[in-house]
């Protein structure tokens, strides 16, 4: 079986067991994408109607949002999602990066402030600097991962004649790991910079408020038993047992 | 050309804890205030979205934006600084109420042994104890001599605590019983009992109940709600400069503020200063404000910076050890524990910024030093600040930082683990401190100032020390795997590690190794008064802000006081 397989059968029967468990079958969120970028993940979810996925009116907005906004080659869109995934992977937990919609949330960010570095010191002049220095690239952030994946594509070719989101998962982490380590030579930056960018952005779309594009249907947050926002603990802050609550985002303030 | 405005009584260079509370104290005497912000304004209705740890935790929404300006950093003199590109180890304030929007709270008051470190230390190990590089000085204040100013700081802020059974005298109470006992405070509590240790509840500016305080401002009873440190307070119920100094300012018709005026200049005739230049960020302009007192209350890089720039007082030279400005930069060595539990969950998602238990047993000279090759110590204590996911993904050593290992187990610790930590003092050292970059500029056109600072052989054995103590607690506690944190090798601007910025602006007995007098007026130009961090000659075992806040009031006092008489106040 490889790894791809896996993966399939695994989303499967997470999708069985969430619909099962969870009243009104509160979703998967990694349908849509799966079919979108065809390496992932989940078949059914191209059939799914927004009643079956349990996806009420906010949420099929939120499914509109489901656009590249940063990204212009989809398969640039498709080497990140592979990328993420491996970061972030789907297990028995709950869904990995490509199903929180991570893939997406990094795109928005990349668009925006975050991408664009807005508010941090880029004037020159640029010298390499020490490890305790910090970052110091005339790259913005998203022109670093522009870098990134143009190289992580370039080295799946050189090192496989392969496209990056068509290799095995052991591959793709072989590849990685060599980014991580900063041995791929990039442009204007170094491969454990974007490494290092890649993975934060990952936890960071896995773990935010699902206003931002990923954490989708807050799954992120019930993997970790994390309520989300929560007006006040005051009546519970002196429990003595662990407190199960069920998330909020900031949407409620919105209803 | 700059226009020239209307003089005024006082100015304040920033509108923080130290601005508002100079503004308050001397616009409720009568004296017409103009405090300068560099940022926007803000208030509680501001944070009704704020329990977005994205936005403000991970992007710093309330902090100082460094597309404008920021520092340069080495590590060491002879290396080329470079600038702080984005935040990373502190995260400065910028916007009304500076840092004190966002901070936790963690209110505490430096021990005595701290104001007369040198005589203390030499009375009782002799004058080798530390070598002649670590610039250790008594500060020309005693803690009976802040006690009364202590003691307003907390009442203006409502303190909610308990006293430490090994801190100062205190002539009060504290205004507020202390916050809530949790699982984790009691357990923390009840090990460091066994060990012999003395816990108390941490002394908190997240209010146990709502509180009137003396200037007739209302804070409100903390909710817990696990958004706090790096976060504004929904409910005014982490006491801020916005909810408490600045509205009393204020309310007395005497104080104008104005945001978005960032100064670039302090107007210096030799002997004073006659006024302040300024930029209004939003349209270019300049102005100029004249004034009979300053208040340079723009936290610690730019209390420093702004005197550089401006030339006054004499900038510090590691080679010869003189001049002042720059002089004594200390921060801050953060040694702890991590405790993995395998069978119990543990609410970590909820607390509050100053929820926490404390022990001094090792900090300042609470225990004996003769054996030991360091001085002073650290408060150690559990905190329970409300754990948030991007943030927190604990994993046992060993374990690889992504994929589905990492994954899995970040999950499974994310409840299950608990941290205590320390704040141990940092010791002054020749070759740490602060000048200006000879090359790199902020968005004015001014240098930015820059950093020279590592960590010393001092550091490093604290470090070690005070972090098997805080293991041992841990271990005490239940822990299954117990993952004592180990001493970085070099200072490096990158993670995070605590905004407890100090030095540079000294105070001091002598003009000779201090820039300021125990009112905190420059010794160099005497209608100036410098207040902040900036004036402690080392940073203690402790949050600043209690000691800071303290130092802002009797600043205030010199103030009224110099309105009346003028000259030098020692
Ligand atoms: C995340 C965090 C948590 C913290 N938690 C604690 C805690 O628990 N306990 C504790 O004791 N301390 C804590 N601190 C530290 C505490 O916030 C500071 O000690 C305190 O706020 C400092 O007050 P200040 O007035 O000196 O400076 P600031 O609050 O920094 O105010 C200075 C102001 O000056 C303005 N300014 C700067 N330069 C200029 C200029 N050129 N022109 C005009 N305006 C200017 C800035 O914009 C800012 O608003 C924390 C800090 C942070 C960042
Ligand atoms: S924990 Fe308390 S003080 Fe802190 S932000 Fe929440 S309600 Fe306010």
């Amino acid at each position: 079986m490889t790894d791809k397989d896996q993966k399939v059968t695994m989303t499967r029967r997470r999708f069985i067991r969430n619909s099962s468990l969870v009243a009104g079958g509160a979703a998967i969120g990694g349908g849509l994408i799966g079919a979108l970028i065809g390496t992932n993940l989940d078949n059914d979810g191209k059939v799914k109607t927004s009643h079956e996925t349990g996806h009420n009116q906010q949420e099929n907005s939120e499914a509109s949002t489901r656009a590249l906004i940063y990204f212009t080659d989809r398969e640039d869109f498709q080497v990140l999602s592979a990328a993420t995934e491996r970061i972030f992977p789907e297990d028995e937990n709950g869904p990995g990066a490509i199903g929180l919609g991570v893939p997406y949330y990094i795109d928005h960010q990349l668009a925006g402030n975050y991408g664009n570095s807005t508010r941090e010191y880029m004037q020159g002049p640029f010298f390499p600097g020490t490890e305790t220095q910090g970052y110091q690239s005339p790259l913005k952030r998203n022109q670093v991962f522009n870098e990134g994946i143009r190289m992580l594509k370039e080295t799946s070719q050189k090192n496989y004649n392969k496209k990056f989101d068509e290799l095995d998962g052991e591959q793709q982490d072989e590849i990685l790991s060599q980014f991580e380590q900063g041995k791929v030579p990039l442009r204007g930056t170094d491969s454990n910079v974007f490494f290092s960018l890649l993975r934060s952005a990952v936890l960071e779309g896995a773990y935010s408020d699902p206003v931002y594009g990923g954490n989708a249907n807050m799954e992120g947050w019930k993997m970790k038993n994390f309520p989300g926002h929560q007006a006040s603990y005051l009546s519970q802050i002196e429990a003595k047992e662990f407190k199960k609550i069920k998330p909020q985002s900031l949407h409620v303030f919105h209803k | 050309m700059a226009k020239k405005l209307p003089k005024v009584d006082v100015v304040t260079i920033g509108v923080g804890w130290t601005g508002g509370i100079i503004a308050a104290e001397l616009a409720k005497q009568g004296l017409k205030v103009v405090g300068l912000e560099r940022g926007a304004s803000r208030s509680t209705k501001d944070f009704l979205m704020v329990h977005d740890e994205y936005r403000y935790a991970i992007r710093y929404e309330l902090m100082q934006d460094t597309s404008k300006e920021t520092i340069t950093f080495r590590n060491a003199p002879n290396e080329r600084a470079l600038p702080m590109r984005q935040l990373g180890s502190f995260l400065i304030g910028e916007g009304l109420g500076g840092a004190g929007v966002h901070w936790n709270g963690q209110n505490f008051r430096f021990l005595p042994y701290d104001f007369q470190i040198r005589t203390m230390t030499e009375k009782k190990y002799g004058k080798n104890k530390i070598g002649a590089d670590y610039l250790i000085q008594d500060w020309g204040i005693t803690y009976d001599q802040l006690e009364p100013y202590f003691d307003r700081f907390e009442k203006t802020i409502g303190v909610s605590g308990e006293p430490s059974p090994l801190g100062g005298q205190r002539s009060n109470a504290y205004p507020t019983p202390p916050m809530k006992e949790t699982v984790i405070t009691k357990r923390f509590k009840e090990a460091s009992k066994k060990l012999g240790l003395h816990p108390y509840h941490m002394p908190s500016a997240n209010l146990s109940k709502a509180y009137k305080n003396p200037d007739g401002e209302q804070i409100n009873a903390c909710q817990y709600c696990g958004f706090c440190e790096r976060f504004g307070c929904e409910y005014g119920a982490k006491t801020s400069p916005n909810v408490t100094v600045i509205p009393t300012a204020e309310k007395t018709g005497n104080y104008e503020l104005r945001t978005h005026s960032n100064v670039t200049r302090i107007l210096y005739d030799g002997k004073k200063a006659t006024g302040v230049r300024y930029v209004d960020v939003l349209t270019g302009e300049e102005f100029e404000q004249p004034a009979d007192m300053i208040a340079l209350t723009s936290y610690v890089m730019n209390n420093a910076k702004l005197l550089l720039t401006s030339k006054i007082g004499k900038p510090y030279d590691p080679n010869s050890g003189t001049g002042v400005i720059g002089k004594n930069y200390c921060y801050q060595i953060l040694p702890g524990s991590v405790g993995f539990f395998e069978k119990e969950q543990f609410n970590t998602f909820m607390g509050a910024g100053a929820l926490g238990a404390t022990v001094d047993d090792f900090n300042g000279d609470n225990f004996d030093h003769s054996d030991v090759d360091f001085i002073h110590g650290g408060s150690v204590s559990i905190t329970q600040t409300g754990l948030r996911p991007i943030q927190n993904n604990p994993v046992p050593p060993d374990t690889p930082t992504w994929g589905k290992e990492f994954k899995a187990k970040s999950i499974h610790y994310y409840n299950r683990f608990l941290n205590i930590g320390a704040q141990g003092a940092s010791m002054p050292f020749r070759r740490n401190y602060m000048d200006l970059d000879p090359t790199y500029k902020d968005a004015y056109g001014e240098p930015l100032l820059r950093l020279t600072y590592d960590f010393t052989e001092q550091d490093k054995n604290l470090f070690k020390f005070v972090g098997e103590k805080s293991s041992e607690i841990m271990k005490e506690m239940g822990a299954d795997t117990v993952v004592t944190i180990k001493s970085a090798e070099k200072y490096n601007i990158v993670p995070y590690q605590t905004t407890h910025n100090t030095g540079g602006v000294i105070m001091g007995a002598d003009p000779n190794t201090s820039a300021v007098n125990n009112y905190l007026q420059m010794w160099d130009a005497e209608n100036v008064f410098v207040v902040g961090a900036s004036a402690f000659p080392h940073n203690s075992g402790y949050n600043p802000t209690g000691t800071v806040g303290a130092l802002a009031y009797r600043a205030a006092e010199g103030m009224m006081k110099y309105s009346k008489q003028g000259g030098s106040l020692v």
